[in-house]
Order: C-alpha cells, then structure tokens, then sequence
C-alpha cells in the first residue's frame, strides 16, 4: 500500500496586512499610524498526499496555494493545525528533510547571475554534501533528461528564459529530492518550452517516484501532470479529487458538429429532438450529455446521412475558470 | 556541526564570487583606488587635527595612526565581507529569494554572512595592516608573545562586534523592509572610529561605549598596541564582543520565525 508522503490536518495562516487609504492624507496618515489586521489567509484545511503522486494546486491569485506550499516546505509557520511531510515537521526545517526536498518558483532564481549554471550547480553539490564524482555523475544524468548541454557554460545573465529555467530546475534538483514544491514553473516560457518541462517532470516523476506539488495558471500544466488536483478558493479547499472527475461534472455536456449530405438532411435533424446549439445550411451543432453519447450518435449514424462529425471538447481553461471562482464543488 | 563540509562549502563561496566580482575589472579597478585614496585621504585629515597641538585627547599623531590603521582593517574586512553579504540579506528579504537559503541543509546565517566577497576590500586590509607595521615601528613597540595574543583576541572580538552591529540591522529588514539608512547611519558612526575615543566629550564616550560600542572596536585595540590598556577593558571588550555575537545569533533564530516570504 502507498504511504501518504504529506499530512495536513486543520492547517491556518493568518497575516498582519496593513491597509492605507488614497491620497497624500491617508500616506502621512499610514506613516503616522498603520492600522493593521488580521487576515486568514489559509482557513482550516485538511488533506493527504501519497507517495509519488503529483497533485495540482488550482486557485485564483491570492487564493493562497503559494502559502500552502510554502507551510509544506517549511518557509513559513503555520498558525494552527499540523503538517507532516516525509515524516517531518517542516518549520524545524531539519538538515534531513532539507535534503529530501526542493522548491521551484518560477518568477525567483537561485542561480548565480554573473556565473554559468555549472558553477551553482557546483555550489549546491557541496552544500549538499556530494563529492566532485557524484555531483559530476548527477549534472550529466540530470542535463541529458532536461536537454541542455552547452548552456550549462554560458553565464546566466545571457540564457534566455527558458534556458535559464531548465538550469534552475537543475539546480533544485541536483540532490535528487523525493517532494518536488513547484510554484508555477513554467511562468513566462514559450510552448515549446513548458512541453519540455512537463516532459521532463513526467519522466523524473516515472523514474524516481518523486512526490510532486505543483500549482500553475497554465492549464496544459494541470491537465498533462497531474490525475489529482486540489482546488483553493479564498484560502479554504473547495474541491479536491480527481481531475477528469472535475471536468465531467464542470462540463456535463458535449458539441458536435454535424455535417449532413443536404440540407433536408440537416432540416430533420434539426425537428428530431435533439438541443440545437446552431444550425448553417446542412451542418448542425447539437448538444448530447456525456453520458448518452454513444447511444445518440448510433441514432444519428443509422437514420440521417452524415457526410462528416466532429466532437468539439469544452476548452480546459473555460470549465477549470469555473472552479477559480466557486466556493464548493460536491462531486 | 559538520566542519569539513563548512570548509568545502566555504571554499565554493570564495571561488563563485571572486569568479562573479573579476567579471567586472573596470569596478575592480575603481575600489582600488577609492581604497588607496580613501586611506591617503584619511591620514591627511588626521594630520591637519595634530597639525596646532601635538596631542588629541592624550594621543600623539603616530599613536593616533595606530587606530587609523586598525580603522582601515576593520573597514577593509567590512567592505570585503560584511558590505555584499549583510546587504544582500536586505535584497533576499525584500524580493523573497531568501527562500533559497533557508531550504538549504546548511546553516542560513553561515550561508547569508559569508556567501560573498568584494576582492577589492583585500587591498584595504594590506594597506591597514601595512600601515600597522609602521606604526609598530614609528612608535617602537616590541613585538613580544602577549602582545601578539592580545593585539589578536581584541581584534578579533572588534570583528566580532562590527560583524554583529551589521548583523542586527540587516536582520531587521524582516520586519522593517527597508532599513538601508540605518546601515549608513552606522558607517557614519564608523568613521568616529578613527579617533581615540578619549577626544571627545564625556557625554559622548558614553554613547560610543554603551550605545554603539565603537569605543570597542578601535580604541582598545589600539590601547594594546600602545601598552596603555588595563586587563579589564580588554575583559570587557571580550564579554561584548561574545554578547553581541551570541545576540546577533538568538535574533537571526528569532527573526526568522517571522518571514513570511515575499508574494509571488
């Protein structure tokens, strides 16, 4: 049976924010006196991760999935509740926890500016307590699966986003970490690029089983990741399950696109009962619920002569946009 | 702790950044000579306040040279160390890459306090000890073991005390942001450390004891230089200095229950 890696039981956050009013008055005002208070950030949350799962951490901005990976990693205290990850608890930020785990942002860098990414690389193996031979062995391993070669020798200033982003998840990874905190890694790079990566986090995943949290505004990021994703909406878990679960219930009913030999043909489609989204001469979109899908295009198939059809899936960012803005989803 | 790991890891620190500072050889060149003629500057102003009476507060001109020496160290390993570590903390605090180093299985005050060197500072460091070589001779000191060994601890616990001084107000940035004027009020006070403290006023050599201790930081270490110091202020000196540095440790541990991260 599959341990559970992370454990979070009835965790908070709250932060002092202090708010200041418009206009020169409420400047002098907010120097003079700062009225500051309380906010719940992060409201009575529970859940469990299981060991090499990769789960995906859904939410508006400011909807708090960044505060919850960084109690996971232990950056920040909670105010209450508990979490275990790997046995640990995070905020003690043990040296053995440390080694087992590592945090991706991807608007932050770690890499030395001035210097090629092989010198960080360098660094961080000694800071993690690997000899010259090992840390040799993991670059070339790591480098070979992330794809890059001659970057690794050119300062960092002059890589380009993406190159620099594949030397960052080098770098973060060059201790061989079991949790992987990703806060949107793939910020700012060009498709080409967030493929890469998610390939690369595929096979890292598949080859060491490494558990993977992961929170991102790109969809294609959730959908290619992760089975399991966790929905946060203004601090509280309003769904957490399985994705595909997500979208069924999200959009429960499919487009398709018919195309008839003549326009009779679409015509009679058309008073045959089935919910017409939109009719163009002899092709016809009509709406059929995922769950009578086969049925209803046998129907269609054996009484009306279709020249073409084509099903038309929902776009993923359409229905997840749902989720960022609702509070509950009973599933 | 393990002591071989912190020496691999020091060594990696030196290489990186001498590596990231002879990028630049122009800014090399330019601190190298704002060093010298900073020194040189330095010693003319001390000159011209001996220039009516031959003492300033008991000292002659070539004692006084002494502490000026022992500034330029303690501004030379400030400037090498102290400057592009402890004001780093600032900028890893403000834009939350100090997340970096506080998921590193190793000590992060180690990490913030010695990831950084500024090359050019070493120059500063020769010249004030150059400078104390001379002293040493203008002023026929004798070079014996004690001397050595005292000379040795009181400066290093003036280390040890400038170290902390920076220590806490960049710490502080956790809570405060912003706390820069604050690192250059302290250079201001610094440069009081030129001086003998016995120069100014009563009220004065207080504040610079008990407040800011620069009488610490440069004037007891010259004092045994000179033979003029008593066994206490170098007691003393010893008890401030291990205070202020186990303080400077309890609030880095304090101060970072505190972070909350910068939002991304």
């Amino acid at each position: 049976m599959v341990q559970n890696i992370i454990n979070v039981k009835n965790l908070s956050k709250s932060f002092d924010i202090s708010s200041k009013e418009p206009g020169l008055k409420g400047t002098i005002k907010h120097f003079f006196r700062r009225q500051t208070k309380s906010l719940k950030v992060i409201k009575d949350i529970s859940f469990e991760i299981k060991e090499g799962e990769i789960v995906g951490f859904l939410g508006a901005n400011g909807a708090g999935k960044t505060t919850i990976l960084k109690m996971l990693c232990g950056l920040i205290y909670p105010s209450e509740g508990s979490i275990l990850v790997s046995g640990y608890l995070p905020f003690r930020r043990k040296e053995n926890f440390l080694k087992n785990i590592t945090l991706i942002m991807g608007q932050k860098q770690q890499l030395i500016w001035d210097l090629p990414p092989i010198e960080s690389f360098y660094l961080n193996a000694s800071i993690y307590d690997l000899d010259k031979f090992e840390a040799k062995k993991r670059i070339k391993k790591l480098s070979e699966m992330i794809e890059i070669d001659e970057e690794l020798y050119i300062p960092v200033r002059k890589l380009s986003l993406g190159q620099r982003m594949k030397s960052e998840l080098l770098a973060a990874l060059i201790h061989e970490p079991n949790i992987l905190f990703l806060d949107e890694p793939t910020l700012g790079l060009d498709i080409n690029a967030q493929r890469n990566l998610r390939k690369f986090l595929q096979k890292y995943n598949k080859e060491t089983n490494a558990t993977i949290c992961l929170t991102s505004h790109y969809m294609k990021d959730i959908t290619s990741l992760c089975k399991r994703v966790i929905c946060v909406h203004e601090g509280a878990i309003s769904y957490d399950g399985k994705l595909d679960l997500l979208l069924k219930k999200l959009s429960p009913v499919k487009e398709i696109l018919i195309v008839c030999r003549s326009e009779e043909d679409a015509i009679k489609l058309e008073n045959s009962g089935f919910t017409v989204k939109n009719k163009i001469k002899n092709e016809i979109t009509i709406k059929i619920e995922n769950n009578s899908i086969t049925s209803s295009l046998k129907t269609i198939l054996n009484n009306f002569d279709i020249e073409d059809l084509f099903i038309n899936e929902p776009p993923v960012d359409e229905v997840i946009g749902k989720v960022l803005i609702k509070k509950d989803y009973d599933i | 702790m393990n002591l071989r790991k912190y020496l691999k890891v020091y060594k990696k620190f030196l290489h990186t950044s001498l590596a990231s500072e002879l990028e630049y050889q122009t800014n090399i060149l330019v601190d190298l000579i704002t060093a010298i003629l900073s020194l040189v500057g330095s010693i003319f102003l001390l000159s011209i306040f001996f220039q009516n009476s031959g003492y300033i507060g008991g000292w002659k001109f070539e004692q006084a040279l002494i502490i000026q020496a022992i500034y330029t160290i303690l501004n030379g390993i400030t400037n090498t160390w102290f400057n592009p570590n402890l004001t780093e903390i600032v900028k890893h605090i403000r834009e939350g890459t100090l997340d970096f180093v506080l998921l590193k299985p190793i000590d992060s005050q180690f990490f913030i306090s010695l990831k950084k060197i500024n090359p050019s500072g070493f120059l500063e460091i020769m010249l004030g000890f150059l400078l104390l070589f001379f002293c040493i001779r203008i002023n026929q000191i004798n070079l014996n073991l004690s001397f050595l060994t005292l000379s040795s601890i009181t400066i290093s616990c003036s280390i040890c005390i400038l170290y902390s001084l920076w220590f806490f107000i960049s710490t502080s940035t956790i809570w405060f942001v912003k706390t820069w004027n604050a690192i250059e009020v302290l250079r201001s006070f610094l440069y009081i450390g030129r001086f003998p403290l016995s120069s100014f006023s009563f009220s004065l050599r207080i504040f610079f004891s008990v407040f800011i201790p620069i009488a610490f930081i440069t004037t007891i270490p010259s004092e045994v230089f000179l033979g003029l110091t008593v066994f206490w202020k170098i007691l003393l000196e010893i008890i401030v200095a291990t205070l202020f540095l186990i303080n400077s440790r309890k609030f880095w541990l304090f101060a970072i229950k505190f972070y909350s991260s910068a939002s991304s």
